[in-house]
Order: structure tokens, then C-alpha cells, then sequence
């Protein structure tokens, strides 16, 4: 089993997906340069977080034309598992591999911080070795974070289980003190209609050890390797 | 190069040097002089301008110089001391750490967003340029004052506001796009910064210790490459005018000489460098920081002992039409340059390529010494590059003391034996160097590399593990302008103890420091004299502590209108954690925990009620942050500075940390014991203090007073008397004051209970003031 990070040009958040990967779930996971045409080999692709092209235009605008990203568009058309974190669900949203967008936050600032987040559903590879409604206390840090999607889409995402992740209350409820960017309905990470592909703003792979302040994010790399290896994604290739 | 380069006729410029243009490159007839002796002949323009830069105050230290020899700089852990682009120590398991501060003042009042975001960029250059991944950056600030409680002018408070939310803005822009932590630091508001904020940004890399590279050019013959962003107008005389001079009624007009920062291509510029000194086809490299091309040029040079020769035509530029002065002179951000082994260097090219960067072999190392500059065929400058980078003129300027003010008479009139000092107590929580700095580190990213294991607010100082060993590093800044007006010694003494403190606190063994030295005038003889005495007490303390200084930087001139800033010696102070499992925090972590009052004075008794002993810490407390939030007073002088007890005080803490008996740990500053309990609280899970002891001291003082050499630990019960056993060993005093609790926070001295109120309106007081302040948001109601 192998599992690539995408490095984009400005990607910061490449080393540590790969830290959680390799050192604390003991799983294969190399790099993948964003000029690379071909994805041969690999069973999941993670996009990492960062400032790809610098974000200086709008998150994920430039990167989406990475010539790696025709690559993942195939690989996503096969069944490949794609988890996009931060920038990478940014990205994801501009390919248009997710519906809806990341604007700027409600308070027009960065915000770096842990928080809680709710998991609505069990039902996909990200999560599947989850509990429902479980918490997970795990940080958050990006400065357009604020998911939008027109109305259709959020009925269309609500009617297919397809909101995964709801910013909460330690104790899981949903509060609008607990939204940290005004995202719509609270969402925190989706996926999409097929769940083979999934963004979320918070980043597990900031929580994968306790000396980190929480060891929340790991579920979601578990559910991945797991996933991974009840059905090895052979299609792909 | 081209034949011209050995036949030495300089081209004459279209701008004639005259003592007016002298004068207008900040230069003196002296200086003037000794720039004809070295050449043998007149400067031409781009000469003058060359020289200008680098023998300004900023890039020769020519007023410090004399000065910094005092500072203790050797060790047998440093592995390179002042002198190169960061100081280096060896931290264990083959790894060296990598670290300077740098300020960024001026830039940072002309054009706050840009101004403090380069100066991120510029040290974080300094870092990766010898190799080293940078993995934290910390940020002392020093602000005027954000509320008007202070009498302060409404228009100054909204600048003040402003300059704030620009800077903080700027940081996070920079080191937030990197990649690079921001994980620790303090910020204070004072009036005499309101005309000339302080922006000191310290960054640590690592490194193996047989991988660092240094910036001396070396080998005849070996191409000299140019990499990353194309050169501009941005920027020039940066140094030599923005930063080595003044602030008047036109400063504003200086924006056109403030840098402007690109995150994103430095980033790549870090991944392209680490990964082309990787091939080992590099010699040496420096970044282009203050003076650009011109410094990274002369400097690798000389500390090589040989020349290089550069062919302006050939440097990428943004800009047409540039002028050899101009492009000498840019300080455009995120560029470096580079020495490669003749006959590698495709594979340098090959790596920035990759990378999306420019790189181009502008020159060639000479064996001659000069540094020689050609555009469009013919010599534009030609200067022995050692005469640029080390015989600036050396200046031991006048010094004299100030007029003793009045101010060290003040004195606080202290409230009757038993009086409840609660709502005094909620206000001190609120005083913008007390209260909670969430709002300013929540913008910033410092978790990213997932190495940072103390996050900011958690911990007197900030720790950052080391992947692959058992090891941590602490960091802390610290530095008290308030206390060095009243007594640069001695403030400079409890900078160099405050951070040491603060890194033992976490548990770590103070290792090395770097410091920032900012100061007014240098040409004032009474700022000459804040300087001198402040260096002999910064050399005294970490001498004391056995802390090596390893680099670090002056800045003079932070005056605006002809008054100078409290002098502000900043010192940040690495240190090593053996066991990272044995980390400490300032968080309370079980109910019923002792809680010990530890004191590097065994025999402590100060602060009793009557005789000398008295007169002088109620002088003491007149400079404490209690009497100028409560009283409206800032004078007295600041506590007398025992470094043997401050010693003491943090082998014991390292010490009790490896032991792994304490719970908790906190050291004592601003606000005193009273503060710390709180904030042991405020950091945990909704914890507090219940605090009763007997004190013959008056009730301010045993609770407010900020004396040194103390910190306050919680403890298991069942640990207490091995602590206190322990205690005994180290000479250090172990006073149990309270146990840990929850619900109300309450302190009683004598049996009669000075403060109580519930732990949550505490927090909530002090969480909130500096984000309402700075957003110029209501306070909530008391409840």
C-alpha cells in the first residue's frame, strides 16, 4: 500500500502528512511533485495544506491547473481515494472534484487554533473507523475557511450523508459560537457524491500524537488505510 | 569576464560626488576621507553609495562595536559565535541549532504590514542560508499604548491600534504562507514607543552539525550565482537611511525605501537552497539582506580572504534601466547568492529550475581581494571587499549619564492592612502587558511541522520538539524597556534572567542567547551611556548563567521628533529539554495539588515591614505594573537583579522538571504572584488557586511585587516533601502557599482574604482586553 502527498509549489504542510503516515501509522506514503503526469502505483493521494502558488490570487486558482491535477481527475474518475486538507480542500473546490467554495473567514483573519468537530457520518473511507457523532478535538488553521455552496448544492449534500465533519461544542452540539469561520451550516469537510473524495479544513495530521495536545486526527488516516486494505484501489492503474 | 575587468580605470558617473551628496549618504567629511585613503582616489557614485551602505550604523556596528567585545560569546557548545549570518550551537545527537534575532523597527512604523513581514523574511534568510530548515520564529513587540486610560491622544491610541494590527498582520502574512511556526514571543505598550514601534523577530533552524554551510567564498575561478527574485528599486538605502537614522515630521516619505515581502517565492527559495546545498556542489552562500548585492558580495569575500567580480548586465532584474548604484543598493527581498564549484554548476541550475527560480552566474571568485563591479562593459566600482565589510570606522562615541529624574522618588500609596484589592486585582488582569495575547497568536500558524509541543500561552517559554531524538528546545524572549529607563543595568541583567527563567520553567537548560539591542541615538551622549551600562549588565548576567551570547543586533536610532525610546534590550534565550516527555507547562493539572512558592534567596525575607529594607522595595515597586495600572505611576527603580539566586533558582527548576515531581510551573513577572496563580489557572482546565500564607509585608507588595529569581510550582501532595527535600539541595526556598482548586480564585494573607472571585470572570477579563482594545470594542459589565 502506498499513499502520495501531493507537493505543490508553496504546499507547508507536505512533511507532516507524511510524518503521521510513515512514522506513526507505519504506512507507506511518498511524495508526488504537482508536475507529475501519472499517478501509477498509488492506492490514496492526500493534497496537503500550505499556500500553493502563494494563494495569492485565490486558494487553489492557480494550483488546480497543476499538471498533476489532471492526473488526480482521472485517478478520482476510477474510484481512487483523494483526502484534500486545508489548501488541498481549496484546491479540490476549484477543480471542481468538491462542490462549493472556501471564501475568506467571518473575521477576515487567520485563526490557528484546536477545536471540535463532529463526525456526521461513518459512511465513507475517511471515516470509517469512527463512531457517529463521535468528537475530535483537532486544530484549524487558514485564513478562507468559510465553506459556501448555493442552496441546491447544500440540500443535494445534506440529502446524500455528504457533510462528514460539523464544527461543535466539546460535547458535540452545533453552537454558532463554535463556527470559527462562518462556514455554511457549520460544515468543516464534505465529500462528494461518489465519497471517494474528501476535503476538510481542520487538519488530523496535526493531531496524530499525544505530544501534539491530541491524538483526534488519526481516525481519519486509520479509516483511509483501512479502506485501503479491504479494497485495494486496483481499479485505478 | 571581460578583458576590461584587469585594467583598472573606473568609469566616471553620470553624478559627481560633492560633500553635499556626502552628506545625503549619511556620511561624514571623516568618513569621506577615509574612503579616498583606502581607494588612493576620489569615489565615483556607485563607490560612495556602496560604502554608504555598508558602513552604516546598521551593517557595521560602527557605534556598538566596542561595546558587544564586553558580551560573552564562547562556549563549548557554540559551534559559531557573532560574525556570520546566525550564531550555531550544538544541541546534541549531531543536530546544531541555528538562531538570531533581527529588528525591524523603522520599516515596521513607515509601513507596518510590509515592514514587519519582511523582517520575518529577512531573518528566516539568515537562518536557511547556513543550511538549516528554519522550524520556529518568535516576535517581541513593543507598541504604544492601545487604550487611553494612560491620558494618551485619541489619534495617537488609533495609530498605535493600527500599527498593531498591521504588524501582527504582516508577521502572520510572512511565516504563516513559509511554512515556518510562529510559536512564542511578548508584546508590550509603552508611550515611548507610540513614534517608533519595536519589531525583534528571532528564528531557529536545525541542522546536522557536519551540514552547516557559512558565507565565506572561496576558490579562483568559482562561479558566482545568483538565485531567486529579480532585483528592483524596492528598497534602496534601506539600511543606510531607514534604518541608521532618525524619524522626523517626513517619514512618511521614506515608504518608497520599506521592502516588500513575497512569502511564497521564499519558500520555494528555502526548498530550492536546502536542496541544492544537498548535491554539495555549493561553497558557500549568503542571503541578500540589508545592502543586497552589495553585502552578500563583499562580505563572502572577505571572510574568505579573496575577490569577486560581478557583471551587473547579467543580474535578472524587474525593472529596466537600472543604474549600477541602484542595483548594488536594492534591498529586494528573497534573493541569495551563492558560490558553486566550478564545473557543478548545471547541477545548481538544475535544482532552481525545478523550482520555478531564477539562477544565473553573474560573476567569478578573484584572488585579488576586490570587489569589482562591471555593467555594460566597463568598471563601475572596484573596493577591496575587506575594507567594506571590516574597516569601517570604529566609534567610541561620548557617553554621559541623564539628569537622575524625578521619577525615582514616586512611590505607591498603599491601601489599609486587610483591604480587598479584588477589583484592583480584575483591573491588573486587563493591563495590556498582563492579559491574554490569544488574539495576537491565534492569527498565527504555530503548529505547522508539527514539532511545536507548547503552544503560545501555555508556557513561560515556547518548546519545539526534535523529530528522530528525545530532545525539545525552549524558547523565550524578554526584555523591559520600562525598567531599563530607570536602570539600564539592571534591566538588561532581569532581560538575560527573565528569559533564562522562563526556559527553565519548561524544564530546559538555558543554552545560548542571541540578542536585539534597540536604542535611540547613538551621537546622544546619554544614549551612548543606556548602551554601554546595558551591555555591562547583559555580559554580567549571562556570564552569571553561563549563557554564551552567539549573535544578535543592534538598532540605533529609534527616535522620532529627537526623543529617543526607552532603551530596550531584547534577549532571547535558547535551551535544551534532554527528556521531552519531562515538559513542563504553566497549567494547574490536578485538583488538591500543593502549590510552592520556590525563591532563589534561601534566606528570603524581604519585603518585611520596617527599616531599609522596606524604603527600598516599596522604590522597587513604584516600577512595577501594578503601580502603573493601579496608581498611574512608573518610576522607582527596578528590583536589584541577584543573579546567583536567579542561578539557583533555574538548576533547581531544571533540575525538579528532569525529576518529573512537579505538576506545574510558572515563573513570577509582570503582576507577581497574584498574576502567576491566576495564569496558572487561566492555562488549565478549568482549574484555580486557593492561596493563603503569612507574610509581614504589606498586602501590594506580597502579592504584586515582581522580584526575581521566583516561580510558583504545583506539586502532588504526596511529592511535597521530596520537593521540599530537593528544594534544600538547590538552596532555594520552598514556601507552600495554596492548593489547586476550582470554582473561586482566592488569596488570604494573615488569616484575612485580600482577593476572591470566580475563576471564570477572571478569564474572562483577561482574555478579551487586548482583542477589544485593539478593535476598540466595549468591556464587558462587571458581574
Amino acid at each position: 500500500m502506498k499513499i502520495g502527498i501531493v507537493v505543490f509549489p508553496g504546499s507547508n504542510c507536505d512533511h507532516d502528512a507524511q510524518h503521521a503516515l510513515s512514522e506513526i501509522l507505519h504506512t507507506s506514503a511518498e511524495f508526488i511533485w504537482h508536475q507529475s503526469p501519472d499517478l501509477t502505483g498509488f492506492d490514496a493521494v492526500i493534497l496537503p495544506g500550505g499556500f500553493a502558488y502563494g494563494d495569492y490570487l485565490r486558494t487553489g486558482a492557480i494550483a488546480r491547473f497543476s499538471p498533476v491535477m489532471i492526473a488526480i481527475a482521472r485517478f478520482v474518475r476510477c474510484g481512487g481515494l483523494v483526502l484534500g486538507i486545508c489548501n488541498g480542500f481549496q484546491i479540490l473546490c476549484e477543480a471542481g472534484l468538491l462542490p462549493g467554495a472556501l471564501m475568506r473567514n467571518k473575521g477576515l483573519r487567520f485563526v490557528c487554533r484546536h477545536l471540535h468537530i463532529r463526525v456526521e457520518t461513518t459512511a465513507t473511507p475517511f471515516t470509517s473507523a469512527a463512531r457517529p457523532g463521535q468528537v475530535l478535538r483537532v486544530p484549524i488553521a487558514h485564513a478562507e475557511g468559510n465553506y459556501v455552496c448555493d442552496a441546491a448544492t447544500l440540500a443535494g449534500l445534506k440529502h446524500n450523508n455528504q457533510i462528514i465533519f460539523r464544527y461543535c461544542t466539546p460535547d458535540g452540539r452545533l453552537n454558532p459560537a463554535t463556527n470559527p469561520n462562518g462556514s455554511l451550516d457549520a460544515i468543516a469537510g464534505i465529500c462528494n457524491r461518489e465519497r471517494n473524495v474528501m476535503g476538510m479544513m481542520p487538519h488530523p495530521e496535526r493531531a496524530v500524537e499525544a505530544a501534539l495536545g491530541s491524538i483526534d486526527g488519526l481516525v481519519v488516516f486509520r479509516s483511509l488505510v483501512q479502506s485501503l486494505a479491504r479494497q485495494p484501489a486496483a481499479a485505478v492503474s | 569576464m571581460s578583458h576590461a575587468a584587469r585594467t583598472p580605470s573606473i568609469v566616471e558617473t553620470a553624478i559627481k560626488v560633492t560633500p553635499e551628496i556626502v552628506a545625503d549618504h549619511g556620511m561624514t567629511p571623516e568618513e569621506y576621507a577615509r574612503i579616498r585613503k583606502i581607494l588612493g582616489r576620489e569615489p565615483n557614485f556607485t563607490e560612495l553609495g556602496i560604502f554608504s551602505v555598508m558602513w552604516s550604523e546598521h551593517c557595521s556596528y560602527k557605534s556598538s562595536r566596542i561595546h558587544l567585545k564586553r558580551l560573552p560569546t564562547r562556549a563549548p557548545q557554540v559551534l559559531q559565535g557573532p560574525g556570520e549570518n546566525a550564531g550555531v550551537v550544538d544541541v546534541g545527537d549531531g543536530l546544531a541549532a541555528v538562531f538570531k534575532m533581527e529588528s525591524h523597527n523603522h520599516p515596521s512604523y513607515v509601513e507596518p504590514f510590509q515592514g514587519a513581514a519582511t523582517g520575518v523574511g529577512g531573518i528566516l534568510r539568515d537562518v536557511f542560508t547556513m543550511g538549516a530548515r528554519p522550524i520556529a520564529v518568535l516576535d517581541s513587540l513593543r507598541f504604544g499604548t492601545i487604550t487611553s486610560d494612560n491620558g494618551a491622544a485619541p489619534e495617537v491610541v488609533a495609530r498605535n491600534r493600527r500599527l498593531v494590527d498591521g504588524v501582527v498582520r504582516g508577521i502572520a502574512f510572512y511565516g504563516n504562507c513559509f511554512g515556518v511556526p510562529t510559536v512564542g514571543g511578548e508584546v508590550e505598550f509603552e508611550p515611548s514607543y507610540a513614534g517608533n514601534p519595536l519589531v525583534n523577530v528571532l528564528a531557529l533552524g536545525i541542522a546536522p552539525k557536519n551540514q552547516l554551510f557559512f558565507a565565506r567564498a572561496r576558490g579562483e575561478g568559482n562561479p558566482v550565482i545568483y538565485v531567486g527574485a529579480k532585483t528592483g528599486r524596492d528598497g534602496i538605502h534601506g539600511a543606510s537611511l531607514l534604518a541608521s537614522a532618525e524619524f522626523t515630521e517626513k517619514s512618511q516619505e521614506k515608504r518608497p525605501n520599506v521592502q516588500v515581502g513575497d512569502p511564497f517565492l521564499a519558500k520555494l527559495l528555502l526548498e530550492a537552497c536546502l536542496e541544492a546545498m544537498a548535491t554539495g556542489a555549493i561553497v558557500a552562500i549568503q542571503d541578500m539582506g540589508a545592502a543586497g548585492l552589495t553585502s552578500s558580495s563583499c562580505e563572502m569575500a572577505s571572510r574568505g580572504g579573496v575577490g569577486i567580480e560581478i557583471e551587473l548586465d547579467r543580474v535578472p532584474q524587474r525593472e529596466t534601466g537600472m543604474t549600477a548604484y541602484e542595483m548594488m543598493l536594492s534591498e529586494s527581498q528573497e534573493r541569495m547568492l551563492l558560490v558553486a564549484e566550478r564545473g557543478r554548476e548545471a547541477e545548481v541550475f538544475h535544482v532552481f529550475r525545478k523550482w520555478g527560480l531564477d539562477a544565473v552566474e553573474i560573476g567569478r571568485v578573484t584572488s585579488d581581494g576586490m570587489l569589482r563591479v562591471e555593467h555594460h562593459g566597463q568598471i563601475d566600482a572596484q573596493i577591496p571587499a575587506n575594507a567594506l565589510a571590516e574597516q569601517a570606522p570604529v566609534y567610541q562615541r561620548p557617553i554621559a549619564p541623564p539628569k537622575p529624574s524625578l521619577a525615582c522618588d514616586a512611590r505607591v500609596a498603599l491601601s489599609t492592612a486587610g483591604a480587598d484589592l479584588t477589583s484592583n486585582f480584575r483591573r491588573l488582569l486587563t493591563a495590556s502587558a498582563i492579559a491574554s495575547k490569544r488574539w495576537i497568536f491565534e492569527q498565527y500558524d504555530h503548529m505547522v511541522r508539527t514539532n511545536t509541543t507548547v503552544f503560545p500561552g501555555a508556557a513561560d517559554a515556547a518548546v519545539v520538539r526534535l523529530k528522530g531524538t528525545t530532545r525539545a528546545l525552549a524558547l523565550a524572549t524578554d526584555g523591559k524597556g520600562r525598567w531599563c529607563a530607570l536602570d539600564p543595568r539592571a534591566g538588561a541583567m532581569h532581560a538575560v534572567a527573565e528569559a533564562a527563567r522562563n526556559v527553565a520553567a519548561v524544564g530546559a537548560r538555558p543554552w545560548a542567547a542571541t540578542n536585539c539591542l534597540n536604542f535611540g541615538n547613538p551621537e546622544k551622549p546619554e544614549v551612548m551611556w543606556q548602551f554601554s551600562v546595558a551591555v555591562d549588565g547583559m555580559a554580567e548576567a549571562c556570564r552569571g548563567l553561563s549563557i554564551p551570547i552567539t549573535g544578535g543586533n543592534v538598532s540605533f536610532y529609534n527616535d522620532t521628533l529627537g526623543k529617543s525610546i526607552d532603551p530596550t534590550p531584547i534577549v532571547g534565550v535558547l535551551g535544551v529539554i534532554e527528556n521531552a516527555a519531562a515538559t513542563l507547562t504553566m497549567a494547574f493539572r490536578n485538583e488538591g495539588d500543593a502549590i510552592v512558592l520556590l525563591d532563589g534567596r534561601a534566606d528570603s525575607t524581604r519585603a518585611t515591614s520596617s527599616g531599609p529594607r522596606e524604603r527600598e522595595s516599596l522604590r522597587e515597586f513604584a516600577s512595577s505594573e501594578y503601580a502603573r495600572t493601579i496608581a498611574g505611576i512608573v518610576g522607582g527603580a527596578p528590583p536589584a537583579a541577584d543573579i546567583p539566586a536567579e542561578l539557583r533558582l533555574i538548576e533547581a527548576l531544571v533540575g525538579l522538571a528532569a525529576d518529573n515531581i512537579l505538576a506545574s510551573a510558572h515563573d513570577l513577572s509582570d503582576g507577581g504572584i497574584a498574576v502567576a496563580l491566576a495564569e496558572c489557572g487561566f492555562a488549565s482546565d478549568g482549574l484555580t488557586a486557593e492561596a493563603a500564607w503569612h507574610t509581614d509585608a504589606p498586602a501590594e507588595l506580597a502579592l504584586f511585587a515582581e522580584t526575581g529569581a521566583r516561580a510558583v510550582v504545583s506539586v502532588p501532595q504526596p511529592s511535597l516533601a521530596r520537593l521540599q527535600t530537593l528544594a534544600a539541595q538547590y538552596k532555594i526556598a520552598a514556601l507552600v502557599i495554596g492548593r489547586v482548586t476550582r470554582g473561586y480564585f482566592q488569596v488570604s494573607l494573615n488569616g484575612v482574604t485580600i482577593i476572591r472571585d470566580h475563576a471564570d470572570s477572571l478569564r474572562e477579563v483577561w482574555s478579551g482586553a487586548i482583542e477589544r482594545a485593539v478593535l476598540n470594542e466595549p468591556a464587558p459589565k462587571q458581574t
